[in-house]
């Protein structure tokens, strides 16, 4: 199981989705999941072998990394990536269930064409709104859930050049060296950034979904 | 994802490409993606590992390489070809937004089977109309992405020549200490073949935009001369039905001929107003 599968796995429910939706998905695979594999895992490839620290004190260098980097970037953008798209699957069960309640009322005596219920598309009305709606709403909640944690743990974005570590069994207080730290700020504000956009992306599908709603109900009633 | 999927996504946006714009995406994927990958990637792979400082000082060959390298080559061309690449994914999206509304009409029309909606899938979209228009943006955005990265590339590495030798003094290196890059001159001569590359694609996207600028100026000046052809204006936005049936009667007059007998033997949309002369 790889990116490639979840990719497998979301392009199925894009069909369902509204066009801020695949547009969200295109954002994530494209400016997200590839810049880390292709990118951000090179970066990050040689943080702890070139993690330095002046002492000669065994076992210090790498209780200072621990210390530092309790979980490491990529690792974060991992699970904050596969928290952020699963919600959709949500959205694909419901979808799923629909379709086989079709296929059981076929069975039981209905005429329902079998073909076109698997090509048909579903439109987001009834309980599958409510599905989308909320499988929107944690995907926000993740994001920023997850924004929150980075800024948390690296006090701010920005990687630092020199890290100063009190840790035992480092003497005193020992310098350390991070690898790479202008290229890890750049991609950490990069990912930010596209994170950002991945929440006004879902904050506008979300704000889309409502007002039609809104627009549907109040058309019934007139 | 990784490169092998970004190519999937696009190859489905070459069909509605010029035939530049194939020229293009071909010269993006074989010099430019292929070379990174095959090539550049192992001859930057031990950039750090082999950049040595003349000292012994713990952390001054991490410092002195961060001063010089702020960000690898690799990762900027890696950037430079996903932010070039992806403005054709907004022809993509409108292509498929024309061929929902396609579908939707040949629905209205009573001809919504299998049969015809394959054939709206199949059949090539011509670049006229708002398509025009969101085709010459992305090519602009892919000239501004390229013009861009090529002058962050100047800017960070200054005469794109990578150095035998630096000279660094930043904390906790004493003094000024000498430090050495592993294979300049190999990285000297790809950094100069992707630039090259680069220029060849910015000159490629140059000659698409006034290709697409010409075709459509001649275009408007036929259309100028025989104002009788039916051809609703580019810069126009109606949005009614019968404007759009008339666009659609006009693209499938110049285009597949079974999609044109199929709207003929339909006698409500000839009496819509179908101006186009060559029924």
């Amino acid at each position: 199981m790889d990116w490639g599968t979840l990719q497998a796995v979301l392009g199925g429910v894009n069909k369902h989705s509204t066009s801020i939706g695949k547009i969200w998905l295109t954002v994530l695979f494209i400016f997200r999941i590839m810049i880390l594999v292709v990118a951000a895992e090179r970066v990050w490839g040689d943080e702890q072998d070139d993690f330095v620290c002046n002492t000669l004190q065994p076992g210090c260098r790498n209780v200072c990394y621990d210390h530092f980097f309790p979980i490491s970037h990529i690792r974060l953008w991992a699970l904050q990536l596969i928290f952020v798209s699963t919600p959709a699957l949500l959205v694909a069960m419901h979808v799923a269930y629909t379709r086989h309640e079709k296929k059981r009322r076929f069975r039981n005596g209905e005429k329902i064409d079998i073909e076109e219920l698997k090509h048909e598309k579903i439109h987001i009305r009834g309980p599958l709104w409510w599905t989308y709606t909320s499988s929107i709403f944690f995907r926000i909640v993740f994001e920023a859930v997850f924004m929150y944690v980075f800024y948390y743990m690296y006090d701010g974005y920005q990687m630092p050049r020199l890290v100063k570590c009190e840790a035992w069994p480092c003497p005193n207080t020992v310098d350390c060296f991070v690898s790479r730290p202008t290229e890890k700020t750049t991609f950490t504000i990069f990912m930010l950034a596209v994170s950002g956009i991945c929440m006004m992306l879902n904050l506008a599908e979300l704000c889309y979904l409502v007002i039609k709603i809104c627009m549907k109900e109040s058309r019934k009633t007139t | 994802m990784n490169w092998a999927g970004l190519y999937t996504v696009l190859s489905g946006v070459n069909r509605h490409s010029t035939a530049i714009g194939r020229i293009w995406l071909s010269v993006i994927f074989i010099f430019r993606i292929m070379v990174l990958v095959v090539a550049a990637e192992s001859v930057w792979g031990d950039e750090k590992s082999a950049f040595t400082c003349n000292t012994q000082q713990p952390g001054c060959n991490s410092v002195c390489y961060d001063h010089f390298f702020p960000i690898s080559h690799i990762r900027l061309w890696a950037l430079q070809l996903i932010l070039v690449t992806t403005p054709a994914l907004l022809v993509a999206m409108h292509v498929a937004y024309q061929q929902h509304q396609e579908k939707k009409l040949l629905m209205m029309t009573g001809r919504g089977d299998a049969k015809h909606m394959e054939e709206v899938k199949k059949h090539k979209m011509r670049i006229a109309g708002s398509l025009w228009w969101t085709y010459v943006c992305s090519v602009v955005f892919r000239l501004l992405f390229e013009a861009v990265f090529m002058y962050i590339f100047y800017m960070l590495y200054p005469g794109y020549q990578m150095m035998r030798l630096v000279k660094c003094e930043a904390y906790p290196c004493p003094n000024t200490v000498d430090c050495f890059i592993s294979r300049p001159t190999e990285k000297t001569v790809f950094t100069v073949f992707m630039l090259v590359t680069s220029s060849v694609c910015i000159i490629l996207n140059m000659a698409e935009l006034i290709y697409l600028v010409v075709r459509a100026c001649a275009r408007r000046g036929q259309h100028n001369s025989n104002p009788s052809s039916g051809k609703g204006s580019f810069y126009g936005h109606k949005h009614s039905s019968e404007y759009k049936q008339n666009e659609i009667n006009q693209l499938l007059t110049e285009q597949d001929g079974s999609l044109k007998d199929m709207l003929r033997r339909n006698s409500g949309l000839q009496e819509k107003g179908d101006r186009c002369s060559a029924c």
